[in-house]
């Protein structure tokens, strides 16, 4: 049932979407195909989904072995924006003096940025026990106006006619195509590879062993003596430094410069491809790109139908609500209660 | 007992109740006359939980019929239950800690009715039977005897005609146990049936008309308790002789783990302080703990496995270590195991199988190397618990929360006997664990002292404290008595101890 429960959600949101085009005024199959079928239907649209799909599933595994722990990290966005700051600013400054060390550089300097701002919620969780769902959240907005400060400012591109943007990378840090005639990058197979690593982490390592056991049964931990700073860093550490790679690797690949937009919400959208992958690596690939087709078809609608942006995002809290629903229903049924006590107190 | 109508109050032909793994109740035979005390017992898993959960509505059978004075009923819901006029009180409460006696109750009836006006209806009834409880006052200051009467007093206000008691006395201290016994006797001397399940055989026989025992979901046998001995009832319920085996003496040998003058303060407004401990466990030698749970048995075990490390004075030593400012780990890599209360959630993971349980505690035991988890070394070892202990389970693949509490207790005393600690403390080690399971703890523990183990058990049951224990103290109050040898202690002298602590919470 845990299996059958993402695929229900995707079914019922697909009669929900359904229903939503034919109450737009949209011939609903002609909307459902526009939406999921002409995306795929060129090679660059193949290469869009990998594209997309990539840092929703780096965000993904980082955020999933969080929660696996009971560590809620819902500020993956902020870490990625991070990332792409630091990632970017080493591109900037320091890509043409590194030569062939440039990609490595930047992109461990994306995964230092990314755990750097994620380091700020674990420790004020294990210091002054705030909630990380809070802090992490809010950092998020930080980030994102740390970033269009530096680009309002000091690495705003002098030739960018005042466009809040930094100038374009040196064309030799950024990251290899896969292939030519479409955009997806070097990233993707990085992406599977760590995605085999956080398997094995998480099912042979007894560091995962200890977070997952943290993240079931808090009081077994402590029994245990499995220490929760410990958790609450490692959970951290990870799924900032995962978030920051995504953002270095956005930066460092399609956009080819920093920039105010350089995520539609991927940090957020993955908290719902960690849950839809049922927090299992395999799974979270899968989700991603289920995730990452719901991007392309909201922009396939826009273009197409003249639908709203929002569409996408409609979509995809969809997904997530039918997702949670079948979980309960998994476990629990309905009943009608015959008559409620009332007091008179 | 002399002459009674021979009305047939409950008549339960054939009930049988099946679920997906397991046949829980198979034909299963019951008849209880009105005023009478009737003892449901049988092993843990042996169906007396499901047959209860029919007879009170929260569960249909899948065959067979109720017969409710002489008619036949099919009982939908508890509520329809307690208009029949069947009454339960359950093994654990369920009461608002935060809300008055009175207010409790009101929650629970069917009736609308106000705290006040309900308060003198609770006084009277606590009156007539011996129950002494004020409606006024707020659960969380009751001790568990005080809250047991007030779900008593809660099914006595629907005047029930049959009351069933599920296994009531687990946490009552020898005299709170005397004066329940007295409640039922007048209930029954009044006409109301008592269904009493239990598997204390010696309450069974001082307390009970007639027994029906139950054996994996079947009756094997009737019984009238009081011309039966232990043994014979055992034998019903178990199927087998039980063999004692007592303590054999053994001079205790160097002191592994000790307390000198340990206080702590509490944590939260509910919990005990510990004040002024001392207490010495030696290698070979079981020292048991008595007391009502509430007495900081919880607090003293939490600061001795270390998950608790809060400032406090004095000082603990291990094995002639300080290990005051160690954790968990730390701990049980020097030789520390712990076999806690609670199972499900702290002693195991629920959704885990028993081979990554094992692992829980048997990282030092070749389980992880280089951080890798030794799955088959895991594995192995969980086998080999499941079979040393009779653990009944599907495989060692099995998840946790699939076992019975029995079950699970024995596989979590199992993993860490396995493990020959140089010192184990056992928290309630046979709490809710049927005769033959308890038995074969009791015998491990045993096994494990004479190996030269220092075991410390902390235990309400007394009888238990007195079958395995070298040494007992009583805990009262966050106040330990000096530890005394068995045989200078009487199961009375213990009793008014634990009481005297009781009373002490109930006057703070």
């Amino acid at each position: 049932m845990r299996i059958a429960a993402p695929l229900i959600a995707a079914a019922a949101m697909l009669v929900t979407s359904f229903l939503i085009f034919a109450f737009l005024g949209k011939e609903p199959l002609n909307a459902l195909e526009v939406f999921f079928i002409e995306p795929l239907s060129s090679l660059y649209g193949w290469g869009e989904l990998l594209l997309k799909a990539t840092p929703l599933a780096l965000c993904g595994l980082g955020l999933a072995l969080g929660f696996s722990a009971n560590v809620w990290n819902i500020g993956a966005e902020g870490q990625l924006t991070l990332g792409a700051i630091c990632g970017g600013g080493v591109a900037l400054y320091g890509g043409a003096h590194l030569g062939t060390l440039a990609l490595p550089v930047v992109l461990i300097a994306g995964i230092a940025g990314g755990a750097a701002w994620a380091a700020i919620p674990a420790f004020l969780r294990t210091r002054f026990n705030t909630s990380e769902i809070l802090v992490s959240l809010m950092l998020v907005y930080i980030a994102q106006l740390l970033l269009a400060y530096l680009l309002h400012g000091i690495w705003r591109d002098p030739d960018g006619f005042n466009f809040p943007q930094s100038r374009a990378f040196d064309e030799r840090i950024l990251l290899p195509l896969l292939l030519d005639g479409q955009r997806a990058n070097l990233a993707f197979p990085v992406m599977l590879v760590l995605a085999a690593i956080s398997w094995v982490f998480s099912t042979r390592l007894f560091a995962g062993y200890r977070m997952r056991v943290g993240g079931q049964a808090p009081a077994a931990a402590a029994y245990a003596g499995f220490s929760e700073r410990r958790n609450v860093w490692l959970a951290l550490m990870i799924g900032g430094g995962a978030a920051g790679l995504a953002g270095a690797c956005e930066v460092i690949g399609p956009i080819g410069r920093l920039q105010v937009d350089i995520s539609p919400g991927y940090g957020f959208a993955a908290i719902i491809v960690a849950f839809v992958g049922r927090l299992h690596a395999m799974g979270i690939v899968l989700a991603a790109l289920l995730m990452s087709l719901l991007y392309l078809g909201g922009e396939s609608v826009q273009l197409g139908l003249q639908l709203p942006a929002a569409v996408t995002g409609l979509f995809q809290g969809l997904l997530l609500f039918y997702l949670l629903a079948a979980d309960l229903f998994v476990g629990f049924r309905l009943r009608r209660v015959p008559r409620v006590v009332a007091l008179r107190a | 007992m002399t002459d009674r109508p021979a009305v047939a109050r409950l008549i339960l032909r054939g009930i049988t109740k099946r679920y997906p793994t397991i046949l829980a109740n198979d034909g299963v035979d019951l008849a209880v006359t009105a005023g009478e005390i009737h003892a449901l017992m049988g092993e843990n898993g042996a169906g007396k939980s499901t047959l209860m959960k029919i007879v009170y509505g929260v569960t249909r059978p899948d065959a067979g019929s109720i017969e409710w004075e002489g008619s036949k009923v099919t009982i939908h819901s508890p509520a329809q239950a307690r208009r029949l006029g069947i009454g339960m009180v359950f093994q654990h409460f369920a009461l608002f800690e935060t809300l008055t006696v009175a207010e409790n109750i009101v929650l629970a009836l069917d009736e609308r009715l106000t705290p006040a006006a309900l308060a003198p209806r609770i006084r009277t009834v606590a009156e007539r039977y011996g129950l002494p409880i004020d409606p006024q006052r707020l659960v969380h200051s009751m001790s568990v005897g005080e809250r047991q009467r007030v779900e008593i007093v809660r099914c006595l206000l629907q005047s029930p005609k049959l009351l069933i008691m599920d296994e009531p006395t687990s946490v009552l201290t020898p005299q709170a146990v005397r004066q329940l016994f007295d409640t039922l006797r007048r209930l029954a001397a009044e006409g109301t049936s008592i269904l009493y399940i239990s598997h204390k055989l010696e309450e069974i026989r001082s307390l009970c008309d007639n027994a029906t025992v139950l054996r994996a979901g079947r009756v094997s046998g009737t019984a009238r308790p009081r011309e039966q001995d232990n043994a014979g009832l055992a034998r019903l319920m178990v199927g087998n002789d039980l063999e004692d085996r007592p303590l054999q003496p053994r001079e205790a040998g160097e002191v592994r783990l000790e307390l000198k003058d340990f206080s702590m303060a509490a944590r939260d407004p509910f919990g005990t302080a510990l004040r002024h401990i001392n207490l010495e466990v030696r290698s070979g030698e079981i020292v048991g703990i008595a007391g009502v749970s509430g007495n900081g048995q919880k607090e003293l075990l939490a600061a001795l496995s270390g998950e608790s490390i809060a400032s406090h004075a004095g000082s603990i030593s291990l094995c002639g270590r300080r290990i005051d400012a160690f954790g968990a780990a730390q701990r049980r890599a020097l030789g520390l195991g712990f076999v806690p209360e609670e199972r499900l959630g702290r002693g195991a993971v629920p959704g885990m199988s028993l081979a990554e349980n094992t692992l829980l505690t048997g990282s030092h035991a070749g389980m992880v190397r280089h951080g890798v988890v030794q799955r088959s070394v895991a594995r192995a070892s969980a086998r080999a618990t499941i079979t040393a202990f009779k653990v009944k389970c599907g495989s060692e693949q099995s998840a946790a929360e699939r076992l019975s509490g029995g079950n699970l207790q024995k596989f979590i005393m199992g993993r860490e006997i396995r493990l020959a600690p140089q010192v184990l403390l056992a928290a309630q080690p046979t709490w809710g664990v049927d005769v033959g399971a308890a038995q074969l703890i009791h015998r491990a523990l045993i096994d494990l002292r004479d190996s030269g183990s220092a075991v410390l058990v902390v235990s309400e049951e007394l009888d238990e404290l007195f079958t395995i224990c070298d040494r007992i103290a009583v805990l009262t109050a966050g106040r330990l008595s000096a530890a005394r040898p068995r045989s200078q202690l009487t199961v009375e002298a213990v009793g008014l101890l634990m009481a005297g602590a009781a009373q002490e919470c109930a006057n703070a």
